[in-house]
């Protein structure tokens, strides 16, 4: 390999049991198999075949527009929403394919719960966030049970010291890093298996941002995670396994020590070291 | 530079900018001057029928009832007749409006069915209002057997707003924006539950405003309501849906159609009632819109 | 019942409620229709469109139309004369040239004179714009078309200010800027490129002033008169269709008779008119949005 002018991010924060744990087989949570996605007669991903493995976190990477966020959004059918859109291949969690027919998208999107970039929470109190999602999908149960829940999601997202005595104020009157964690709180009250999040902290201050970026080493020994990111030094630092993704192609995919040190396509060691994107 | 020449051009002589110029001038004074005719028509209006009705409008008239002598007649008839119509109106347009827009806006999407729906309002809104008249006339008071009520009246006016409910309904959920929903349905929201518990109520008040505009312009309306059969000399409030009405522009067309001068003062005391309430209608309406405007949303 | 089957059912009633315009318009085909068919079979149709009595009421009844659409179409006229030159012109002032404070004015002026209801425009013309009109023309009588005429060109004018405004801001700034740069004045501009450029829709706007002055009533039931005449005078009393529907509706012509026919038949003409105009409407209005898609 050439000699890179700049430097690689630093990956001397990498435990050893974080290393120790990482595997290149074993049991696999979700499994894309020549997944092609059409926005209209646009192709937006080709042939995208991946295996995503369980309690782990695994990033998406690559420059704008290369196709991760459309490959995470298969992940969940969010892209349905979205008028002419089609998927040609498999995507499979725990062994079935989410895109035959007969799926229940919605039951599907309570198991597979999503972040977004740019925090959305409902313009309600802070408690009707989080119940709503239980609501709705009939696991509110008594009132004290449903404050429970509330409660132990808000402790999940490391966010319920600073809003417990602000539980029916309005969500929208917290600051944004907050939002976020409410949102990611508000994803886990339905308790999903798996948290896809679409660059959870592009909108937030360097603080915030550590924040999220520790909820999300802790998360992970409860859930899969899968989570998109632009910021290169951000997947170095919270992934097991990161995929680079380059104009709707899955150009590279293994551990993060290796896609950072060693990567074995010239593509992906041009985009680590900055050459482009 | 100072003490340069002006610029010159070759082939314009300075006769013809100059004129191009005039014409110019000439054109915004006929624009202005046109529209200070359309003020200066509005302000004649107004103080015409201000200075005709001011002078009849006193409680006693804003409470009587109808009477064959002018100075003893009141509107109360009549004006609780407008308001008994406008609310069955609005309760009957309301679920009807508001269900339609959310079937085109949410689940319709660009097929043939809600193409030919959508065509079908615009056409509708340009139908002229007498004509609804002539369907409430045959539909509702005849074929439905409900005779000249209160209801037939409503169920007529409903129709005629019905295109503009929806058209404003649509705008209203067009504007609640797409993360909120995309927040429910990563939750595993169904498409109904989305709609019913996130996006309505962000709508609300924005449909609110376009309701309370549509009744306002049902407030106004006379000929319809005369086509399907409602009284012009009414001597007693309608008591339920089932009841002969009348409303305040009927009753303004029934005293400006009388010959005498008396009568006349009474329409244009009238006119300033209906002018208040349509007023205040609208006013609400801004304030409705107005205050949600500030919340805003995330 | 299932989560599915409920989003189901909702999903089908929600469709109805939309369906129900179509029923409206159904509904108005299907009334205007049945009677009209029944006035065809005791009048014959030549008569109706071809006459030029209209006496339904007499002992000798007449059913020729020709008078009702005359004063239809007179009254329409003089207030289009009204509208639409100076509608135009207000678009194009307020389009072109206005400063922002200007609008500020203008607009909820505009917006009030299309929000007064039209008994009050009535109201208006039979004791304010008549008198004062017979000052100046004193053969005019108490009933003309002239008054109504005018007030209803004010009371659409604002219609058409709006609605032509549109065409013209959707006009590229590009051309504009064009025209600017070879040295035009803002009058030639907007003359010669910005209204030619708008043409289809301010075309669209233009029809459908027509059909909103075509199918006015209360102006018309007031001011107008109730004497159907076939003439050009201005001066002397006329009636509408919509007038006519609104004076049999007024008396006591009792339901299922020949009488009670002809308001069907007439509300049939006029929606057919109105109908029609507004098709050709929304066509140019479609076609001039795709050229500036």
């Amino acid at each position: 390999m050439s000699a890179t002018t700049r430097s690689i991010p630093s990956l001397g924060d990498l435990t050893a049991s974080r290393q120790a744990s990482v595997e290149t087989d074993g049991p696999c949570k979700i499994e894309a198999d020549r997944l092609n996605f059409f926005y209209g007669e646009t192709r937006a991903l080709q042939d995208i075949s991946i295996k995503i493995k369980p309690h782990l976190v695994t990033a998406f990477i690559g420059p704008s527009g290369c196709g991760k966020s459309t490959f995470l959004r298969t992940l969940n059918r969010m892209n349905d929403i979205i008028p002419g859109t089609r998927a040609e291949g498999k995507v499979l969690i725990d062994g079935s394919d989410i895109y035959s027919s007969g799926v229940d998208v919605v039951q599907l999107r309570r198991r597979v719960g999503m972040v977004f970039q740019k925090s959305n929470p409902f313009p309600k109190s802070v408690f009707e966030n989080i119940a709503y999602g239980l609501r709705i999908n009939g696991m509110a149960g008594s009132k004290s049970e449903l404050a429970a829940r509330v409660e132990e999601s808000l402790k999940q997202a490391a966010l319920w010291d600073e809003v417990k005595d602000r539980l029916h104020d309005s969500a929208l009157a917290t600051s944004g890093g907050q939002q976020q964690r409410l949102c990611i709180a508000r994803a886990l009250a339905v308790r999903p298996d798996i948290l896809l999040m679409d660059e959870p902290a592009s909108a937030l201050d360097p603080i915030a941002t550590q924040r999220i970026e520790e909820l999300v080493y802790d998360l992970k020994k409860k859930y899969t995670i899968v989570i998109v990111t632009h910021n290169m030094q951000q997947a170095a630092r919270v992934s097991d396994y990161t995929a680079f993704f380059w104009l709707g192609r899955l150009v590279e995919y293994d551990r993060t020590d290796r896609i950072f040190t060693a990567p074995t396509q010239k593509l992906t060691e041009d985009y680590v070291t900055g050459r482009f994107g | 530079m100072s003490g340069a020449a002006p610029l010159t051009f070759e082939g314009e002589g300075a006769s013809r900018i100059a004129w191009r110029r005039r014409f110019d001038v000439l054109f915004q004074v006929v624009a202005l001057l046109v529209m200070v005719v359309a003020l200066i028509c509005l302000g004649t209006l107004l103080w015409d029928v201000i200075s005709d009705g001011s002078g009849r409008l006193s409680w006693q008239f804003i409470t009587g009832f109808s009477s064959r002598r002018a100075s003893q007649a009141g509107i109360w008839h009549a004006l609780t007749g407008s308001l008994f119509v406008i609310i069955v109106t609005a309760v009957l347009a309301v679920p009807v409006g508001v269900a339609a827009a959310i079937y085109l806006e949410e689940y319709g999407g660009r097929s043939v069915v809600a193409r030919i729906i959508e065509l079908n309002i615009t056409n509708l809104a340009a139908v002229p209002s007498i004509i609804y008249g002539l369907l409430g006339l045959g539909l509702f008071v005849r074929m439905m057997g409900m005779g000249r009520s209160v209801l037939a009246g409503a169920a007529t006016l409903a129709l005629l707003v019905l295109p503009v409910v929806i058209l404003s309904t649509r705008e209203a959920l067009r504007a609640v924006p797409r993360s909120l929903r995309e927040g429910s349905y990563a939750l595993g929201a169904t498409q109904w539950q989305t709609i019913w518990h996130q996006v309505l109520p962000v709508a609300a008040p924005g449909i609110m405003t376009g309701l309370i505009l549509a009744l306002s312009r049902a407030i106004g309306e006379t000929a319809p309501l005369i086509t399907i059969g409602a009284v012009t000399f009414a001597t007693f409030a309608p008591d339920s849906v089932w009841s002969p009405f009348t409303v305040l522009p009927i009753q303004i067309f029934n005293w400006v159609s009388r010959p005498q001068t008396d009568f006349h003062a009474n329409a244009a005391a009238g006119i300033l009632v209906l002018v208040a309430l349509l007023l205040s209608m609208n006013a609400a309406a801004i304030w409705l819109r107005d205050r949600y405007q500030k919340r805003g949303l995330a | 019942m299932t989560r599915r089957g409920f989003e189901v059912v909702i999903e089908w009633g929600l469709f109805l409620c939309a369906l129900l315009s179509i029923g409206t318009t159904v509904g108005i085909i299907g009334v205007l229709t049945a009677e009209t068919i029944g006035f065809l079979e005791e009048v014959p149709i030549l008569e109706f469109v071809f006459g030029t009595e209209w006496t339904p009421l007499f002992a000798m009844p007449h059913f020729g139309v020709l008078p009702l659409i005359m004063g239809t179409v007179l009254v329409s006229t003089i207030a289009m004369l009204v509208a639409l030159p100076m509608g135009l012109l207000t678009a194009i002032y307020l389009s072109e040239y206005s400063s922002e404070g200007l609008r500020r004015v203008v607009k909820p002026v505009l917006e009030l004179l299309a929000g007064i209801p039209t008994v009050v425009y009535g109201y208006f013309a039979l004791l304010f714009v008549t008198p004062l009109l017979q000052q100046f023309i004193p053969s005019l009588s108490g009933f003309n078309a002239l008054g109504p005429g005018i007030v209803m060109g004010i009371m659409i004018l604002p219609l058409v200010s709006s609605l032509a405004e549109d065409a013209m801001r959707g006009v590229p700034r590009g051309l504009r800027e064009g025209s600017y740069a070879l040295g035009a004045t803002r009058m030639q501009t907007s003359l010669r490129v910005v209204v030619p450029a708008a043409f289809s829709g301010i075309t669209a706007a233009f029809i459908l002033a027509i059909s909103r002055a075509i199918g006015e009533t209360m102006i018309v039931a007031i001011a107008a008169g109730q004497q159907p005449r076939l003439t050009f005078d201005p001066t002397v009393p006329v009636e509408t269709m919509t007038a006519y529907i609104v004076q049999i509706s007024l008396g006591d012509t009792p339901q299922g008779t020949l009488e009670y026919r002809t308001i069907f038949a007439v509300g049939m003409l006029l929606f057919i008119g109105t109908f029609g105009l507004n098709i050709v409407s929304t066509w140019l209005r479609e076609r001039y949005r795709e050229e500036y898609a």
